[in-house]
């Protein structure tokens, strides 16, 4: 096995790819795919395969199923989340919220919330200091928040639920005693809180930098042509966050800085956001995060942030943050509403002709949020003519978010469940129908996949699943009350990799390293996988690095959004270790063999400092640092700028789920009994966590499927279930056992060979329950969520 | 939450004594009470706990049962004359809540909780006849999926969210109350009352007056009860449907029927005609439907309702099947 430095593997790889990176076959097989890309193209330092493949694991290294780091401290209480921070002297923040989608604030008696015992303020937009609006992502490459409206400066109103006072108190108990006794009056305004209404008056979306329409020839012709065809429409509702940890924030400003224990995904770019809003440096901004509660893009930015802070400015008091449940409902936004429409044509042998994947989705004008529900349409099937177009309407409600695969989690249900019913009027095995149309390169932009291998996954989960072939006939059968039947859905999940990515790496005595990165660990395993890729990278052992993270006056400015993160760490790491080489070279002693070796022709590999063309000569990294200043050699580096996805190649992770549900006859009750799922991901680098996401995915799309529902109450936007006992989420009894399994695969462009793995697992099942409850009952669903009654 | 003060009754007398002439309220396990106060619906200056008053559960001399009001919800069901003859009791209990829920919820508390209309609970923003008489219903045109169909009024189409009282209807319980004036004992089915034009008013509780206990008389030999419980997940959600059907059958002919419904109304629902129409009949499915049928002739349906008559029906004459032996 060739070791080389990263660089020169970098530039080996990339020309070796460039050869012939139209001629990679999509779909292949994994052993072809590993012979197209050769073990030494492959970005890990080490690497071999076995028959098929897969990339053979050394023991302790990437792939471990290693238990997340942060594990016992969860379990014994010792990890410190957002709201159990505390400062000397400090005080309890409560909300009041609007009861109105919009007009103005005319009375807001706060008197008897001011009588209140252990009442310090009652903050108003008639006393708030004065702030800017925040910037909501899109609207700058640092924007972290929500939305631009502004926060607490005028009467105005813009949602239901949009806090219109907030108390602080001794304590929390007394806080949200005198935040109940707040009442207003209002002038309504006239509010668009329906989404027919809103859906009469669309525009075009526009969502991270582009339009959401793709037209490849005439669709519309080429459907009216197709020998088959089918076109249909798709509903999906408003969903809301229900991280285990509600929104909190403890703040206090203390010697001209701003410090903030907070509970989000991107500690830097919260620290800028929060930084603009009250004029101040983002370098006068100290936030932290170690521990966050979940996030699945919720954990960003909101109004209560914002509001903390400022009564701390006002009230001079520490403040701590806790929403409530119904709070976290009322400020921080979910997924918005869809509906879709798919009207799939082909060929008698099943190959597409047309692909139409359009519709609307529901936004707030002052974000730039929009459900770009297409985006599986774009990259996963071959088809000759394409319309793909999402539409947004404007609703007066709080500003809707990211949730895990925002977009693609909506989109991937229509799409998938189009293709069962289209398969079934081809009397074509579904699973087979998806293989006829696997494109041999993106099919919209005509790019090179980096890897791909759907293929494998749909033949291997079929098997795992024992998936029965079928040709237009339903194959499910009845078991006492219960009708049990089948259904497959494809899974679809983009690779991106973030720029702004930087690692600091740390030698300190023998086997030990620190490893730096202002990365978020939402509970996924950050740290973990951390440590791992870079003992990995550095030929230190796993328990010998420590991890850093949280904190935004570490280096590099990362999101964990859009299953990015890893990728960016590891992109940071490689570039902090090309830097770190090069110091350890200087001080290669001279009774060294590697003396003389230019840093280029060195790597790091057990514990020690190694020369990359013969692993025999090497020095101890002890004896190299003994000669640096303190016994400590540090680098610091920035990740190259991700030009892999951005305009290199196209990097998409696939799957393919099955699944088995069971339908009551007398009352429509679905269960799901059985699920498979067999992930294209690229390298997996610890088996357990990454199993983890897959199946918390899963268990989020089983939700979507058969229970998620925001009520909104369309007459004046209110959110009428902000509470766990009444928004549904899939409970024990609802989740059958999850069968995951993955190609393995590596991804010869992603810094690790891993694309992301925390969100693929909420595309597929829902499309895929909604194909088995057809086989099941001859029903097709295309409303979310399939309740009962729909099933009656 | 509103401050209040909090005591633990030592009696029954001490307890009435400590809550009369304030706006005090009984306290059981507090899992719904507490909730209300949180959410600003109920605001007590005092609550009373009755919780240490009698947990008893014994068999009486006719052969009944006697539940002390104090008694939780796991404790009921763990017991084994529950178990062997009121199955459905047992059954409905543990279709309830959550186990750390059932294990602290009392008998009394599980009577006298409220229902989870989200128009009710939303005291800031919705409108809601039962919380601020008067005022209006916002479910009566809103999101009403979870709401009444039987015995509903135009002020109020809320529902009783208890499963286990479904299953004491069926079973013919009664309460048993102390207050003032002295003791009584009420029919479980006459206990809560409808909404009429005054939804405010649940129960036919006289001020200050408590719940101690609950019996259910000897059931018929040969009796086979069930409960069937139809909901949007499969743990952790209220009714949208739920069953509580007894039948005895001798010699091919019904000879005890009842049928309770859940989820369905703002009480637990009985209709003694529709099983006076089963006594004497041979049991399938035709007279099942026609019993069903009764109960549900009066039901009124909103938008988001329209479901459930078709949905009991089916769960009615499901239940009824089974008891009889003759499933699908």
């Amino acid at each position: 096995m060739t070791q080389r430095s990263d660089d020169t593997h970098d530039r080996t790889a990339k020309d070796t790819m460039r050869f012939d990176r139209r001629t990679v076959l999509a779909g292949s097989a994994a052993t072809l795919a590993s012979a197209a890309f050769g073990g030494g193209v492959i970005a890990q330092p080490v690497v071999s395969f076995d028959a098929e493949g897969r990339p053979v694991r050394v023991p302790g290294g990437l792939g471990t199923p290693r238990t997340r780091r942060d594990g016992p401290l969860k379990v014994r209480g010792a990890a410190r989340f957002a709201a159990e921070h505390s400062f000397p002297g400090m005080v309890y923040g409560a909300l009041a919220y609007s009861t109105i989608p919009k007009g103005s604030i005319r009375t807001l008696d706060t008197t008897a919330a001011e009588a209140v015992s252990g009442v310090l303020l009652v903050m108003t937009h008639a006393n708030a200091p004065a702030m800017e609006p925040p910037e909501p992502f899109y609207s700058s490459p640092t924007g972290m928040a929500g939305s631009s409206i502004p926060v607490m400066q005028s009467a105005d109103v813009h949602w239901n639920g949009q806090p219109i006072a907030l108390v602080l108190a001794d304590t929390q108990e007394n806080a949200e005693h005198a935040a109940g006794l707040i009442s207003a009056e209002y002038d309504a305004a006239p509010a668009v809180t329906s989404f027919d209404t809103a859906a009469a008056n669309t525009e075009l979306g526009f969502h991270a930098g582009r339009d959401l329409r793709v037209i490849l020839g005439d669709a519309e012709a080429a459907l009216a042509e197709a020998a088959v065809s089918v076109d249909v429409e798709f509903n999906t509702p408003q969903h809301n966050h229900n991280q285990i940890e509600p929104h909190a924030v403890t703040v206090a400003w203390q010697d001209g800085m701003l410090r903030m224990h907070d509970c989000t995904q991107g500690v830097d770019l919260s620290a800028i956001t929060i930084a603009k809003v009250f004029g101040i440096s983002p370098a006068n901004v100290h936030l932290t995060a170690e521990h966050v509660g979940g996030g699945f893009g919720g954990k960003t930015l909101w109004q209560y942030h914002i509001l903390a802070a400022a009564a701390s400015q006002l009230a001079e008091r520490p403040v701590r943050m806790t929403l409530s449940r119904e709070g976290v409902y009322r400020v921080c936004g979910g997924r918005a509403p869809t509906r879709q429409r798919v009207a799939l044509g082909a060929d008698r042998d099943g190959r597409l002709r047309s692909l139409i994947h359009t519709g609307t989705t529901m936004k707030i004008a002052n974000n730039a949020m929009t459900e770009s529900f297409m985006e599986a349409s774009e990259h996963m099937y071959r088809a000759d003519a394409m319309h793909l177009e999402v539409r947004s309407g404007i609703l007066d409600m709080l500003g809707n978010t990211f949730m895990r695969a925002p977009g693609s989690a909506t989109g991937t249900f229509a799409l998938e469940t189009a293709l069962d019913e289209l398969a079934e009027r081809l009397e074509i095995d579904p699973v087979d129908l998806r293989i006829r149309n696997e494109p041999e390169t993106n099919p919209t932009t005509g790019i090179a996949f980096s890897q791909r291998a759907l293929v494998d996954a749909y033949r291997d989960g079929a098997r795992r699943f024992g998936w029965q072939t079928r040709s237009g006939r339903r194959l499910g059968r009845s078991e006492g009350e219960w009708l049990v039947g089948t259904g497959m859905a494809a899974a679809y999940y983009p690779y991106k990799r973030f720029p702004g990515g930087a690692a600091r790496i740390t030698l300190h005595g023998e086997g030990k390293a620190l490893v730096e990165v202002a990365a978020a660990d939402m509970g996924m395993g950050t740290s973990t996988a951390t440590a791992m890729v870079a003992a990995d990278l550095l030929g230190l052992p796993y328990e010998g690095i420590e991890v850093r993270h949280g904190d935004n006056t570490l280096p590099g400015a990362l999101i964990a959004a859009a299953s990015q993160q890893t990728a960016a760490i590891g992109a940071s790491l490689r570039a902090a270790r090309i830097v770190l080489v090069a110091e350890l070279a200087a001080l290669v002693p001279i009774n060294s063999p590697l003396h003389g070796l230019p840093a280029n022709a060195l790597t790091m590999a057990d514990g020690a400092l190694v020369a990359l063309d013969d692993p025999n000569r090497r020095t101890d990294l002890a004896d190299v640092l003994a000669r640096s200043e303190r016994g400590v050699v540090s680098a610091e580096a920035e990740a190259p700028p991700p030009t892999e996805w951005t305009t290199d190649w196209s990097m998409h992770s696939t799957g393919a789920v099955f699944c088995e549900v069971r339908v009551n006859a007398i009352t429509g009750e679905l269960r799901v009994s059985r699920i498979t799922a067999v992930y294209d991901c690229g390298r997996i680098l610890n088996e357990k966590l990454a199993a983890s996401q897959f199946r918390g995915g899963i268990i989020m799309s089983l939700g979507m499927a058969m229970m998620e529902n925001t009520y909104l109450d369309e007459r004046n936007g209110r959110i009428m279930n902000p509470s766990l006992a009444a928004y549904y989420m899939p409970a024990h009894l609802d989740v059958p056992e999850i069968d995951v399994a993955w190609t393995g695969v590596p991804d010869p462009q992603a810094p690790t060979g891993a694309r992301g793995v925390g969100e693929i697992g909420m595309n597929g099942p829902a499309a895929a329950v909604a194909n088995a409850i057809y086989d099941a009952t001859g029903k097709r669903i295309r409303d979310l969520p399939i309740t009962l009654d729909k099933l009656l | 939450m509103r401050p209040f003060i909090y005591e633990k009754a030592t009696s029954e007398t001490d307890a009435i004594v400590r809550r009369s002439g304030s706006n005090a309220q009984f306290l059981g396990a507090g899992t719904n009470l507490i909730d209300l106060m949180r959410e600003r619906v109920e605001a007590p200056d005092a609550l009373v706990d009755v919780t240490g008053l009698s947990r008893q559960i014994e068999e009486t001399p006719d052969g009944g049962i006697l539940i002390g009001a104090a008694a939780s919800n796991t404790a009921l069901a763990e017991n084994a004359i529950v178990r062997q003859r009121y199955s459905a009791l047992a059954r409905a209990l543990l279709a309830g809540a959550s186990v750390q829920i059932r294990n602290m919820a009392t008998v009394g508390g599980n009577i006298l909780q409220r229902t989870r209309c989200t128009y009710f609970y939303d005291v800031e923003g919705s409108r809601c006849n039962k919380r601020n008489p008067g005022s209006g219903c916002d479910a009566l045109d809103g999101l009403n999926r979870a709401h009444g169909i039987l015995g509903v009024s135009q002020s109020c189409i809320a529902t009783h969210p208890s499963d286990m009282c479904v299953a004491l209807a069926a079973f013919d319980a009664r309460i048993h109350l102390v207050g003032d004036t002295g003791r009584r004992i009420v029919p479980l089915t006459e206990f809560h009352r409808l909404p009429g034009d005054t939804p405010e008013i649940e129960t036919n509780l006289e001020p200050g007056e408590l719940i101690t206990a609950v019996d259910l008389p000897a059931l018929p030999p040969g009796a086979r009860s069930m409960y069937r419980k139809v909901r949007d997940r499969a743990s952790y959600a209220f009714a949208l449907v739920s069953v509580a059907g007894v039948l005895q059958i001798v010699e091919g002919r019904i000879v005890e029927a009842r049928i309770a419904l859940g989820g369905v109304a703002p009480k637990p629902w009985r209709i003694k005609e529709a099983e006076a129409g089963l006594i004497g009949a041979a049991p399938g499915e035709a007279v099942f439907s026609e019993a069903a049928d009764i109960i549900l002739s009066g039901a009124i349906t909103r938008t988001g309702n329209a479901f459930k008559p078709e949905l009991a029906r089916r769960t009615i004459v499901a239940v009824l099947q089974n008891l009889s032996g003759e499933t699908r």
